[in-house]
Order: structure tokens, then sequence, then C-alpha cells
């Protein structure tokens, strides 16, 4: 029997080299790993540390954390948070310099020009998928909507925005309104 | 084959390892709901340490390759500047504060999740966030709005992941020799 630590490393390398899409594409594989095939936890234990690690500022990755720290304390998310980082950063570390090694030739050049485009309609994509879910009503369509304006057309300083949605969305509780 | 060198526009940005560390952390630390949104903010607007064309193509190869992509970029950003410790900085700044606000979170979570003050701020700044993210990638768009074959291609993606819930994969398995060949079609042209 391979001690927790041991499982949760190797279970999150195999997803850092496996997460083509970032952590949130990969969500439905760790959920089948740790609750499915390994029952580490249960359903709504799973759901719970995904919502506080989405909850929580930083990357998505931080689920692994999240869930590390859960079955074994800090050195469960010591073991989870690298095992998820470090096979992919390795991997992105070595394409970087190859790239860079051949970045006169007309291949890379093409081929970086090619993706481009492809990550700016993911990224809007992203957008409207958080969007999607931060939707509850008029007012958190507004304020998607208002925030998206102030950053297209001026230079203000985003945590505005985010403070004032914050703020309108206590108030609106506060005041009995729906969000 | 001599080691590609770095361009005059590379030269002139000198990017310390304090620099990346500062730049990822504040990233990390101000990206509730997902850092995608504030990566542009703060690499292109903020710090410059790249402009929009050079941006969009590292975000492209931060996509394609396996795990996080704001990870990814931090990785090839800091390691392009100051190399493999570069990309240490870059790494430690983006997460140490995540991390730390992490356990915090999961030992607070229980008791103060489930009050509505809370629930409604943390409603309100998810919707401000995605804002963020819809304008920035507005930026992005307007940077390529001259080049067609970007735009339609852009579309696409856009349409296959963000309308269709089509798998990444899938996604990408189509796409990329499509716009390589949009590419290289259009630059023989010229």
């Amino acid at each position: 029997m391979r001690s927790i630590l041991g499982q949760i490393g190797l279970t999150f390398s195999v997803m850092s080299l496996a997460a083509v899409g970032g952590a949130n594409a990969t969500l439905p594989e760790i959920h089948r790993e740790v609750v499915g095939a390994l029952h580490l936890m249960d359903d709504a234990t799973f759901a719970r540390l995904v919502t506080i690690a989405q909850t929580a500022p930083g990357p998505n990755v931080l689920v692994a954390s999240a869930i590390g720290l859960h079955l074994a304390g800090l050195g469960g998310l010591c073991v989870a948070t690298l095992a998820m980082i470090l096979p992919s950063s390795l991997v992105a570390l070595g394409a970087g310099r190859t790239m860079r090694h051949f970045s006169s030739s007309r291949a890379i050049l093409v081929l970086k020009k090619s993706l481009a485009p492809i990550a700016i309609g993911l990224m809007l994509a992203s957008g409207l998928i958080m969007a999607r879910a931060a939707d509850r009503g008029g007012l958190t369509i507004a304020i998607t909507a208002g925030m998206t304006l102030v950053i297209a057309f001026t230079r203000l300083n985003p945590l505005w925005g985010i403070a004032t949605g914050a703020i309108l969305g206590l108030a609106c509780g506060r005041l009995g309104l729906s969000l | 084959m001599i080691p590609a060198s770095p361009s005059p526009r590379q030269c002139a940005t000198i990017v310390s390892h304090r620099a990346l560390f500062t730049a990822f952390f504040k990233i990390g630390v101000l990206g509730f709901g997902g850092v995608t949104g504030w990566v542009r903010q703060i690499v292109v607007e903020e710090r410059g340490f790249l402009d929009d064309r050079e941006f969009a193509e590292l975000l492209g190869v931060a996509h394609v390759l396996p795990g996080a992509n704001t990870v990814n970029l931090a990785t090839m950003l800091g390691d392009r500047y100051n190399g493999a410790s570069g990309a240490a900085a870059a790494l430690l700044g983006l997460l140490i504060a995540p991390i730390l606000i992490l356990i915090a979170v999961v030992s607070l979570y229980d008791r103060f999740a489930a009050l509505p003050d809370v629930q409604g701020a943390l409603g309100g700044a998810a919707a401000a966030t995605a804002g963020l993210m819809i304008g920035n990638a507005y930026k992005m768009v307007r940077a390529i709005r001259r080049d067609a074959a970007a735009i339609l291609i852009a579309g696409a993606a856009f349409l296959a992941a963000g309308v269709l819930h089509l798998p990444l994969v899938a996604t990408l398995a189509t796409l990329i020799p499509a716009s390589i060949l949009a590419v290289a079609v259009v630059e023989r042209r010229r």
C-alpha cells in the first residue's frame, strides 16, 4: 500500500502533464481519480474543496493544493502543489527555450502566429463562461457589462471595479434585493 | 546554428527577479475567480513586459502546453528574462500568497461562507472579474482587427469553447492546423 503522500504526488504529477486547458478542464479527471478510483473523499467534500479553491484568489491549480491539504495536512498541500506545478512547468521551460533557440525559423514564427488568435478566442470564451457562472440575475449582468466597458475603454485600475462589484453585491443582499 | 539573438526590444526590456516576483505576486493575490483576466492587465498594460502581439503568442503557447495557462506563462516569461531562477521567482510570486490565503480560507470557510454578506460581496466581485476578463480579451481582439484570417480563427475558437462547449483538445486539434494553413497562405502571398 502506497503512502498517502506518495499517492498524492503520483496522482497530481499525472494530472499536471494531462492538464491541457488548465486545471478547470482537468477537474472531471481529478474527480474521477480522487473520488472514483481511489475513494479518497466523497462527492460533497470534493465539491466543497473546489468551491474553496475558487473562492480564494490565485490560479485554479490550487484546487490540487486544497485536496492535498484536506488529505494530509500541510505536507499534503506541499506535495500536491509541487506535483501539479513542476512537471508541466518543466515542459513549459523546455518548450519556451526550444522556441527561442529556433526563433528565427519560419516554422516557429508561423506556429506562434497561428496560436495567438486561438488564445484570444479562448480568452473571450473563458470570459463568457465566467460571466455565466457569476450570473445570478440583472445586477450581476450589469456589473459584468459595466466592468467590461470600463476595462475596454478606460485605463482605470480594475481594483476599483472589483471593489464596486463587491460593495454592490453586499448592499443588494442587505437591502433584501436579489443580485 | 547561431543561438537566437534577442531582438532589440527584448534587450531594451530589463526585467529583474524582483520585478517578476512582484508582478506575478499581484496577479496571484488579485485573481479572485481565476487569474487570467489580470495577467494581460498587469503584464502588458501595467508593466509593459510584452506588447499585445507577444502576449497573445505566448498565451497561445501556454494554452497548448499541459498545465495551467498562467503557470506556464509565468514560467516561460520568467525564464525568458532571467533563466530558470527567473521562472522560479515568477512562480513563487504567483503562488505564495494564494496558498497562504487558501490555508486561511479552509479554516474559516465553514464559519463564514454561508453569511449572506460574504455571499453577496463574492458574487459581485466574481461578476466584475468576468468583466475584467472580457474587457482584456476585447483589447486583444482589437489588436488583431486588421487581420481577417486571425479574426475568423479567434471567432471559431470563441464559438467552440464559449458557446458550443466542445472539448478543448478537439477544438485545438481542428483549429491549430486551420490557423497554420491560414497564416502560411497569407505569408506566401506577401
